[in-house]
């Protein structure tokens, strides 16, 4: 291992390999001798490679392949380091390793792949997928086509129809087109009234659940295995007719032209079908952007001003939020750090209270207790003698408001840090600068404090870090709010940048913009990276640690 | 106190005024301590006394519920069993627990093998893993949505509205911000104990179970204990991934109460704040010890 970098990560390491491994041949990792802890190891292995067998299959079976192959190279990764006689750290390391890899390490390359595309609403998937959706919702009936008494039937959860063609009883799904079904028998009414290995869904039921009728309001059953015959569609539950779609797609020529009218809607570079006026079907599918989404966020009216202000709130909000709660927990450790004061103990205990409590409910109390109505408000009743004062409605009594509560939530933690730093100076320093006459002013100066902050720098590094993205503190107090009324964008004057992602993300339902969002992702990774980075440099505790 | 010095026999007059001197001075130094103190712990606790008495009051709403502990009843904590309160803390401290277990398992797999081998990519690899615990999980959000909705099509047990994928989600963070926190721990351990038992026969699986995992536990105590704290309070990651009402988790179906009707369900709030903070104060309180250890290393709020 070379020794040239400035970073010695080896330490005063240097272990033989174990006994079982040396000479004898045969690794305990495949001996039987391991006893019960080989019989608990084979056993979990089986158990890991069943599960990933399985879902390597059902992945095939979907056709998602990249699901596959990650299914594969861990299932081979897995089998080889615990059957393997080599390989030792590995086996300590793997599992964590797997998870970091696919749920840390891959989200965060993705969100860098989807932030180049245009994902989102309106471009949820692949061109076929597109195409299929296109033609579904542009199927409109049949001009005087023939209705069948229909009847709607289930299986195992997946609802089916069931039509009366003629003298046959035709059956079909979603996913299967309709099929004989030979020995069903038809009631009074015409329509199918047991059909061997369906359970018939009565009408009774079909009236009273929701759920069902949206579902069977949706359902379509391909007359055939070729589209162009159309599929069953109802909108009572009782007749069905067949249904066809006004679009025609040209695989080669890759458009779409409109039956009825003979617009003819070309594929473009942006994911979508046009039409020579520029008009365009609601069903669009994933294509790379390049640039845009980033080059959006900084142009567009609706996102450039929010962002900027945003931007800049993030950032005092931040800097705030540790400059106030560390300097309040300084003082009280200062103050409290003192021999002479009795009963430390229970006062330590009461000062950490508001950072045990959990965070999330510290949240949504301030925000009862910050009701600007004094009827309702405890803050406007017992300390403003009742006023009506818009804690978090005025947007700067809403960031005021922000600030005081984290500052409640966090000064404990810098109390506790202080008070641990404190009690960890050197006394015979301290006792230096007393003998050579220095008063309590200069100590503090000039040898307290910048020992604290050597041993305090990092964390508060860190804590400006939290705080950059503390989605709790500002989604459960204020929501963002009070809105900004020059944007149509759902931001607001206290949205920080992750709340900002989260609400234009699309992630909590409406409209979904997951490449634009990924871009501001991206944007926030590099600054945390860069302030990290810096923290490092600025500390060297890589070597501490390592 | 300063303790005093013994004076030796006197005339009254100085030693009284040697006593208000004294006195002065304590007063300066150290008595005006206890007055600040007192203001401080107003401004900690008064939240929480109101809390809890909101918590014990007759009315279920916020209106008028400004004056402390005017009526005293049950009623708010039996009106918690007519909702879904009690499957959410289930949930909560199920994925709590998973997660910490899963995470101190991994943190301290990996810690040994870090701490006791010496192997190709070591140092590459705690580099590596320093790097990624810089970059907060929940900023790629979207991503793990995507993820999750793409396994969930090839096996729902791995997809959206799934305490596993949650579990699962917040384990990919696990190894990033504990080993360090453990690898510091275990080189503390003499490395002559290994030694000493691979002499006598003992392999690597045997000495890390028997030997170092006991030698070891305090860190183990303060890692499940961090992240049992931290899964317990994560808002955004649940919020996303559990979309059906009975598997969300105390911090997503509180927040629902209090985002819709704030006013009406305050009693309800209250008593389930009460409920859901106590054992995690108790813990907090008791083992704060460790804790402050265990936060200088990595912070997890603040």
């Amino acid at each position: 291992m070379s020794r040239q970098d400035t970073i010695d990560l080896t330490g005063p390491i240097d272990v033989e390999p174990p006994l079982g491994e040396r000479g004898t041949g045969e690794s305990h990792a495949r001996r039987w001798t391991g006893g019960w802890g080989f019989v608990a190891k084979l056993t979990l292995m089986a158990l890991v490679n069943a599960a990933g067998v399985a879902l390597g299959w059902s992945a095939y079976v979907e056709g998602s392949w990249g699901i596959l192959l990650g299914a594969v190279a861990i299932l081979v990764v897995t089998n080889w380091v615990y059957f393997s006689r080599r390989a030792l750290p590995l086996k300590y390391l793997l599992p964590g390793l797997l998870f970091l890899l696919v749920f840390q390490l891959f989200t965060i390359v993705y969100t860098g792949v989807v932030a180049f595309t245009n994902y989102g609403t309106g471009h949820n998937s692949t061109q076929e997928q597109a195409v299929d959706a296109a033609l579904i919702q542009s199927e409109r009936r049949v001009e005087g086509s023939e209705t069948y008494p229909l009847t709607v039937v289930e299986r195992l959860g997946t609802v089916g129809f069931a039509i009366v063609d003629g003298d046959e009883v035709r059956v079909g799904t979603a996913e299967s087109p309709l099929a004989a079904a030979p020995d069903a028998s038809v009631d009074d009414a015409g329509r199918a009234s047991d059909v061997p290995g369906w359970d018939v869904v009565a009408y009774q039921r079909l009236l009273e659940d929701q759920a069902l009728q949206e579902e069977v309001l949706e359902l379509r059953v391909p007359v055939s295995d070729d589209a162009e015959d159309g599929s069953i569609r109802t909108r009572e539950g009782t007749t069905g007719a067949i249904y066809l779609s006004t679009l025609e797609w040209d695989p080669d020529a890759q458009t779409m032209t409109d039956t009825a009218t003979g617009v003819v809607y070309r594929a473009n570079d942006d994911g979508q079908f046009s039409s020579d006026d520029g008009e365009t079907l609601p069903v669009g599918w994933r294509v790379g952007v390049g640039f845009e989404n980033f080059t959006r966020a900084i142009t567009d009216t609706d996102y450039s001003g929010p962002l900027l202000r945003i931007t800049a709130w993030t950032f005092s909000f931040a800097i705030l939020t540790v400059a106030t709660s560390f300097l309040v927990g300084l003082v009280l450790a200062l103050v409290f750090n003192d021999a002479r004061v009795r009963g430390r103990n229970v006062l330590r205990t009461l000062f950490i209270l508001p950072y045990a409590f959990p965070a999330f409910l510290s949240a949504l109390l301030w925000q009862g207790m910050l009701n600007p109505n004094a009827d309702y408000g405890l803050i406007n009743d017992w300390f403003f003698f009742g006023a009506y004062i818009p804690w978090l409605t005025d947007p700067w009594l809403a960031k005021l408001s922000i600030i005081l509560v984290n500052l409640w939530l966090s000064f404990p933690y810098w109390f506790l840090i202080c008070t641990g730093a404190l009690q960890s100076l050197p006394d015979d320093v301290l006792e230096a600068a007393k003998i050579d006459g220095a008063g309590t002013w200069r100590t503090w100066r000039t040898i307290i404090m910048p020992l604290l902050l050597i041993s305090t720098t990092p964390l508060l590094i860190a804590s400006f870090a939290f705080n950059f993205n503390n989605f709790a503190i500002i989604y459960l107090l204020t929501g963002g709010g009070p809105r900004f009324p020059d944007t149509s964008a759902p931001l607001g004057h206290t949205d920080i940048l992750i709340s900002m992602i989260y609400q234009i993300s699309g992630v909590a339902g409406g409209r979904a913009d997951y490449g634009l969002a990924s871009a501001l992702s991206i944007i926030v990774f590099v600054i945390i990276g860069t302030i990290s980075g810096l923290a490092f440099r600025r500390t060297r505790r890589l070597e501490e640690v390592l | 106190m300063a303790g005093p010095v013994t004076v030796p026999a006197q005339t009254a007059a100085p030693r009284r005024r040697r006593t208000r001197e004294r006195r002065s001075r304590w007063l300066r130094e150290v008595g005006w301590k206890y007055p600040f103190a007192a203001v401080v712990v107003f401004y900690a606790a008064f939240p929480l006394v109101y809390v809890l008495s909101a918590a014990l009051a007759t009315t279920g709403t916020l209106t008028g519920s400004t004056s402390l502990f005017t009526s005293i009843s049950t009623a708010n904590f039996e009106a918690l069993g007519g909702t879904l309160f009690w499957v959410w803390a289930v949930n909560s401290v199920v994925i709590g627990l998973a997660t910490a277990i899963g995470s101190v398992l991994m943190g301290a797999t990996a810690a040994y093998a870090f701490s006791r081998f010496s192997f190709r990519g070591r140092r590459g690899g705690l580099t590596a893993l320093l790097i990624a615990q810089m970059f907060p999980q929940m900023l790629a959000f979207v991503a793990i949505f995507l993820l999750l909705i793409a396994l969930g099509n090839v096996a729902p047990v791995l997809g959206l509205d799934s305490k596993i994928a949650l579990i699962c989600v917040y384990l990919g963070g696990a190894l990033g911000t504990n080993t360090f926190l453990m690898y510091g721990f275990f080189n503390t351990v003499p490395k002559e104990l290994d030694e000493a038992a691979k002499i006598d026969g003992a392999t690597h699986a045997q000495i890390y179970w028997t030997i170092i995992l006991r030698l070891v536990t305090p860190i183990l105590a303060v890692v499940g204990l961090l992240s049992f704290i931290g899964t317990f309070g994560d808002f955004i990651l649940a919020r996303i991934i559990l979309t059906s009402q009975s598997n969300w988790t105390l911090a997503v179906g509180m927040y629902t109460w209090v985002s819709s009707q704030l006013n009406a369900n305050w009693g309800l709030f209250a008593a389930g704040s009460v409920i859901a903070s106590i054992p995690v104060l108790l813990l907090f309180l008791g083992l704060q010890k460790y804790i402050v250890g265990g936060l200088t290393a990595g912070s997890v709020k603040g």
